[in-house]
Parts: structure tokens; sequence; C-alpha cells
């Protein structure tokens, strides 16, 4: 469903990725972990269409089309969810509203009525059961005052709410006890259907522990200079990155 | 355009906010083409007797139209708001616009039927059975008010609701009374001016312990071209009783600026409560800053009895200039004074709002929030002030005056005066301006949601807290106003 080849992005001029090509085939999942300033959000910024960074070569294809020409708005129609490192706050908007009108604008975009009120909440209650976010968090305005990880699983239920095909989740689980984790992960796997892929970005191992992986990627200045299977993840969990980083360093 | 169905409303509210917009495009500047008697252009004694003339005034009306127009030749435009305002002639603008049309209507079928299509296609039915929330309009046409609905079943709990013209026939003691006694035709330049050549405009007196069981509301429509509109109101809730009353307006688009100059007095009895509401869109301009309403305003509330409250919310999104202050004399102990605010401007529009706090009883409360949004070449300016005078022990005042910005050529300013005479007043100020961010915008776009309905909705969130003040109908209206009023202000 994405193909990514040799994609190359700078920011203010800086060259952040320098050439990553990656595949996700309809119903993987492949893990993306790498030291902090590698670039993994840049990655997931381009991919969700952040004007932030620009792409200065190469090319991603998503479902056949040219992603880099969609609008970011378009993206998530189409499938593409971002869950983001750092949550913003929208004061003032409910989440009751904000997420009747993003599913909504997903629904006009296949062509469907937009749901009715009632149809709606009863939805965003199912929901909320799913990824267990308390009740009161969807009367808040958009992340406004919520804790850390109340933002990570108000993202989680975001994406339980737009059935994404795509999701790119940027360090989800950063910040989290070992109980938020399991419920952010739990929510994860039972919103994962088999045609449905997604990119868990990670700094650590105990997030695949829940979410198995079906690639490890790792990402180091811009590249992805390793691939593997899950058990990749264990071995930087205890060897941590430097090993990696010196095989690089002496490739070069 | 209103929205009287509150059953459907509850549906879809929020559907028909987002979704509703098609255009960034002032959906109200039509003109309706219909006969229209007008007196010349220019004004001096005479214009004043004639308009006196044409209403069929008493001898006392006249002499308060004459006393005010003297007073206003000895008066300058004030200069101190922060504003530019064009040179005004005076003398170049038409002072008396009415549709032409039987002088009393007294059934529907009177009306011209281009008049009622006019508000039908404003979203103001003039046929009864068609407020299903049950609103009372006056629908006021340049210079006259066209109809008023549900006069009757007002007038069955001794509430009174018509327009100015007809009280003045009808209760000339009430309106003698009240008149002037809240804004002197003394006040200022504009107030002076609207005393000696107002036209129409809406009356109301709600009695004694009765609660008002509906929407009061008046609908102003400048349709002539060249002519200014002088409306009054006076508003007045007897002891022990409420009222909710919404005011709004529309005007045609057109290149040259008109003027339009009202005066509002509300007076509230012991433990009465007035809520008064505006959502403004005149028209404001275009893109580069022709034409659009001027709109020079003076609206002002008497809590002069114990235990009264006043509460203005004001949704401004319209007129090439803003002129406002609608305030609140709080005369009477433990009497309530609110003001909320939201003040748009776009393109080249030019807003000066705020209001007036004057504590002098005991234990009197005010509360004021404003909220600016400025955009395009956009230039809002706070300006408030809160005096509390010696006796007025305990006065409270609580002020939040916040600012929002999109893009790098508006302006946002803020002008809070405070006067304080007792060392027993507390008062609170805070002040905040923000930008839109990038990264918001993004997060919104990333859940699908375009970057005008992004704007639209953080624009709402920011001034939720005032358009949560609005009843129902206009909360709706006024939410889709500002989404539309910021269209293009972005990108
Ligand atoms: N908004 C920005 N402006 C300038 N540089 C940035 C910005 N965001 C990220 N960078 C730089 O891009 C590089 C990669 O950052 P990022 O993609 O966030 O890494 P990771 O997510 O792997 O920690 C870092 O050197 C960071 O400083
Ligand atoms: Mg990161």
């Amino acid at each position: 469903m994405l193909v990514i080849k040799n994609l190359h992005a700078a920011i203010e001029g800086k060259k952040i990725l320098r050439g990553i090509s990656l595949e996700v085939k309809p119903g993987e999942i492949h893990a993306i972990m790498g030291p902090n300033g590698s670039g993994k959000s840049t990655l997931a910024a381009v991919l969700a269409g952040r004007d932030l960074a620009e792409v200065t070569e190469g090319s991603v294809t998503y479902f056949g089309r040219n992603l880099l020409e969609m609008a970011p708005e378009d993206r998530s129609r189409e499938g593409i969810f971002l869950g983001f490192q750092y949550p913003i706050e929208i004061p003032g908007v409910s989440m009751v509203n904000f997420l009747k009108t993003a599913v909504n604008e997903h629904r006009k975009y296949k062509g469907l009525e937009p749901l009715s009120a009632s149809d709606f909440l009863r939805i965003m209650r199912e929901k909320k059961e799913l990824v267990d976010i308390d009740s009161k968090l969807a009367n808040r305005s958009v992340n406004e005052g919520f804790s850390g990880g109340e933002k990570k699983k108000n993202e989680i239920f975001q994406m339980a709410m737009l059935e994404p095909k795509l999701a790119i989740l940027d360090e989800t689980d950063s910040g989290l006890d070992i109980d938020a984790l399991r419920v952010v992960a739990n929510g994860v796997n039972k919103l994962k259907r088999p045609d449905n892929s997604a990119i868990v970005i990670t700094h650590y191992q105990r997030l695949l522990d829940y979410i198995v992986p079906d690639v490890v990627h790792v990402l180091y200045d811009g590249r992805i200079v390793k691939s593997a299977g899950k058990e990749l993840a264990l071995e930087l969990e205890e060897k941590g990155y430097d090993w990696i980083k010196k095989e690089v360093d002496n490739q070069n | 355009m209103l929205v009287y169905d509150k059953r459907k409303l509850m549906e879809t509210d929020q559907d028909r906010i987002i979704n509703d917009v098609t255009s960034g495009d002032y959906k109200y500047g039509f003109y309706t083409d219909i006969e229209t008697e007008k007196i010349p252009r220019g004004l001096n004694e005479d214009t004043v007797r004639l308009i006196s003339e044409k209403k069929e005034e008493p001898e006392w009306l006249l002499e308060f139209r004459l006393k005010s127009f003297r007073q206003w030749q000895n008066m300058k435009m004030p200069s101190w708001a922060n504003l530019k305002i064009p040179e005004i002639d005076y003398q170049d603008i038409i002072y008396y616009a009415a549709p032409r049309q039987k002088p009393r209507v007294n059934s529907l079928d009177d009306i011209d039927p281009e008049l009622k299509r006019t508000f039908d296609r404003l979203g103001i039915p003039l046929e009864e059975q068609k407020h299903l929330s049950g609103v009372a309009v006056d629908a006021v046409m340049d210079s006259v008010s066209v109809k008023t609905t549900f006069r009757e079943t007002l007038a069955e709990m001794g509430i009174i609701f018509c327009s100015f013209s007809e009280a003045v026939r009808e209760f000339p003691e009430l309106v003698r009374r009240y008149m002037g006694s809240v804004v002197p035709y003394t006040d200022n330049f504009f107030a002076a001016l609207n005393s000696a050549v107002f036209s129409d405009g809406s009356f109301c007196y709600v009695p004694k312990g009765i609660r008002c069981p509906m929407e009061l509301s008046t609908y102003f429509r400048i349709n002539s071209a060249n002519t200014g509109q002088f409306e009054r109101t006076l508003l007045v809730a007897d002891e022990e009783s409420y009222v909710s009353y919404l005011e709004g307006c529309t005007a045609p688009m057109r290149d040259e600026n008109q003027l339009h100059a009202a005066v509002v007095e509300i007076i509230a009895e012991k433990n009465a409560e007035v809520k008064y509401s505006t959502v403004q869109n005149w028209y404001p301009g275009d893109k580069d800053g022709n034409g659009g309403i001027f709109n020079f305003v003076t609206k002002r509330g008497l809590c002069r009895g114990e235990g009264s409250k006043i509460s203005w919310t004001q949704v401004e999104t319209g007129s090439a200039i803003t002129w406002k202050y609608p305030s609140c004399i709080l005369r009477g102990d433990n009497s309530t004074g609110e003001f909320y605010s939201v003040a748009v401007t776009n393109n080249h529009q030019q807003a000066d709002t705020g209001t007036k706090m004057i504590h002098i009883g005991r234990n009197t409360k005010s509360t004021i929030v404003s909220k600016g949004i400025s955009a395009g070449y956009g230039q809002n300016s706070y300006r408030g002030l809160v005096k509390v005078l010696k006796n007025a022990k305990d006065a409270r005042n609580f002020s939040q005056c916040d600012s929002l910005l999109l893009g790098d050529k508006c302006g946002a300013h803020t002008f809070p005066y405070l006067e304080v005479d007792n060392q027993s007043a507390i008062v609170e100020h805070e002040a905040t301006t923000s930008k839109i961010g990038e990264d918001q915008i993004f997060y919104c776009n990333q859940r699908g949601i375009s970057t005008e309905d992004a704007i639209g909705l953080i624009v709402n969130g920011y001034a939720r807290e005032v358009i949560n003040k609005l009843p129902m109908e206009f909360a709706v209206e006024a939410q889709k106003l500002l989404q539309i009023s910021l269209e293009g202000s972005v990108g």
C-alpha cells in the first residue's frame, strides 16, 4: 500500500532524510526505531503532509497514487492516520465537535451522509470503551489540560474513530506507565484488521511485546541502516544503538 | 439567516455549521427593488420637521428632535477612537427612506409581497405560523418598521412589543418617561444625531413580575442607497421581570459607505433581568476596503433597581467601521452588568469596541469578556472603562480581553481604563494575545479537516465563552458567521 523510494527531505535547508526506501504491504506492522534526532518524526511528518519538511528527492506512492501531491486532509481521508508524538491543544474546541467534524469530513469524501448526532455519540461511546478512555475526556477541549498519558490515549481514541488503513504512531508509548502502555497497545491490537497496516515509531522494545511487528527498521542519521525481524528490537534494547552507529560509521 | 426550528437544530447544528458554509461572499448583499419614498438629501431643521411630520408625531417629540439637532450642530465627531474614519458629508445623506406601503399594517396581507420575500430571503419569516420556537420579530427596513409578529400573544401578558413609532402613538407616556433617560441627547455626537433624525426601531415594555416567554427580536435591514439608518430601541423591564432580546442586521453590498447611527436604551427596575444579544452583520465592504457600513452606535443600560441585571452579548462581524460601547450603569445596590463580545475584523475592517461599567450602587458586580479576532489588514481595538464611584462599596469587576491574530498585517489593541474611588473594590483584569498555530491547523488537517474549516473550528473554540451566552438560534448563526467572515484570511 505504501512504497517509499529514496526519500530525501530537508528542514530549512538542513538535510534530515537522506534516502529512505521502505515498502509496507497490507496487513503488515513495521516498527521504526532509532536514536533521538535521527529523523523518525520527520519521516512521519512528510508522510502526513506537513509542509515544514521539504522533499528534495525520491517518491512516495500510496495505493498507486503519488502521496506527495495530496493535500494533508486528503491523505487523512484516504486512510492515513498520524498519532502525534506531541499532540496539539486546541482550546475551546470540544473533542466531540472536533471528532464529529473529522468523521463527517471523512464521510463526505466517501460520498456518505453525515452521521446524525445520536449515531455519532453511540459510535463514540463504543470506541471510548475500546480504548478505555475516560468519558469526561470527550467533553473537554482537544488535548487541553490532558496529562501526557491522556494525550496519547486520546490519539488512539481518534484513530479508533477514523479507522485508518495506515496508522503511523509516533512514539505513542513514550512517557506512559506500564498500565497506560498496555491500554494503548491493546487499543491498537483490537483495531487491527487483516488488511490494515501500521508504522510504529518507538524507542522501546517493551511496546513491541504487545504490538508484534513484522519488520523492525533502524533509522539513523536520515537513513534506514538496518532492517530485520522482531528480534532486532530485543537486541537494540540490550545493546543500545552504539553498535549500529559504529557499524554505519565503519562502512562510510 | 436565523434558524427557528429548535428540534432540527439539536440534530444537525454542528454539521450544518461546518458543512453549510459554501462561500466567503457576503450572502445578504442583495438589493430589493421596491418602491421607496425618500426625502431629499441633506440635514437642517426642516429635515427634522419633515421626518417628524411624516411620522405624524406629537409636538413634544418634535421639540425633542429639534433640541437634539441644535445640540448636534454644536458638536464635533469624536476623534479619540483608534479608527481611521474618512470624512463624512452629513449633507450628502438621505435621512428618511421608507418602503411605500399603507402607513399602518394591520394584517400580513397589507405588506408588499416583495418585502415579505426580502425578509424570507434573510431567513426572517413574517408569517407567525412559521415561527416554531416562538421568536417574536420586529422587522425594520430602512426607516420604518415593516411588521411586528406575535404582538397579540404578548399583549395578553401585558408585554408591549412594537415599533418605536407605534409606541409613540399608543404609549406616549411610557416613551416620554424613559426615552433619553439613559442616553441623553447631549451624550455624544452620534447620539445627538440619532435623537434628531431617528426614524424607527423597537419598543418593549415588560410589566412587573412577567417573564417574557419568547425571545424578542428586531431585524434591521438597510435597503436604499445613500440613506443613513438611525434607529432607536427602548427596552423597559419593570420590577421582577425578565426579557431576552435579539438584534440582527444586514445591508446590500455597495461601493459607497453608508452610515448607521443607532441608540439603544435599556432600563431594568428592581430584580429585573435583561439579556440583549446582537449579531451584527452589516455589509463590511469588499476585500480592498471599498464600501461598507459605518456603524456608530450608542448602547447603554441602566440597572436602576436593586438586584437588577443587564447582560450585553455581541458578535460583531460586519461593518467597515464599528464604534460601539454597550455599557451598564449599575445604580441599584446588588445590580449586575455583563458584557460578552466577539469582534472580527478582516480585510480592511476596523473596530473600536468595548464597554463601560459604572459602579454606583453598593455590592455591584460586572463581568467583561472581550474576544477580538483580527485577520487581513483588520484593526481591532478593545476599549473599556471600569469606574467605581465613591459610594459603590464592595464593587467587583472581572475583565478578560483576548486577542487572536490571523496573519501579520492585522492589529490588535487594548485600551483598558480604570477609575476606582472606593478602596473596597476588587477589580481584576486579564489580557492575552495569541495566534492560530500552524501546528493546530496541521493537527486538524491530519484528521481530515480542511484549513478553512480548521480555522472556523479554532476561532469558534476561542470565542466559545461568548457564543455560549447567545440564545440557541443566534449561537448557530454566529458560529457560521464567524467562519464565513474569516474565509480567505489564510493560505
Ligand atoms: N521544526 C524544526 N525545525 C528545525 N529542525 C527540526 C525541526 N524538527 C526537527 N528538526 C531537526 O530534524 C532532525 C530530526 O528530528 P526528528 O525527525 O524529530 O527526529 P526523531 O523523531 O528521530 O527524534 C533533528 O536534527 C531536529 O533537530
Ligand atoms: Mg520524534
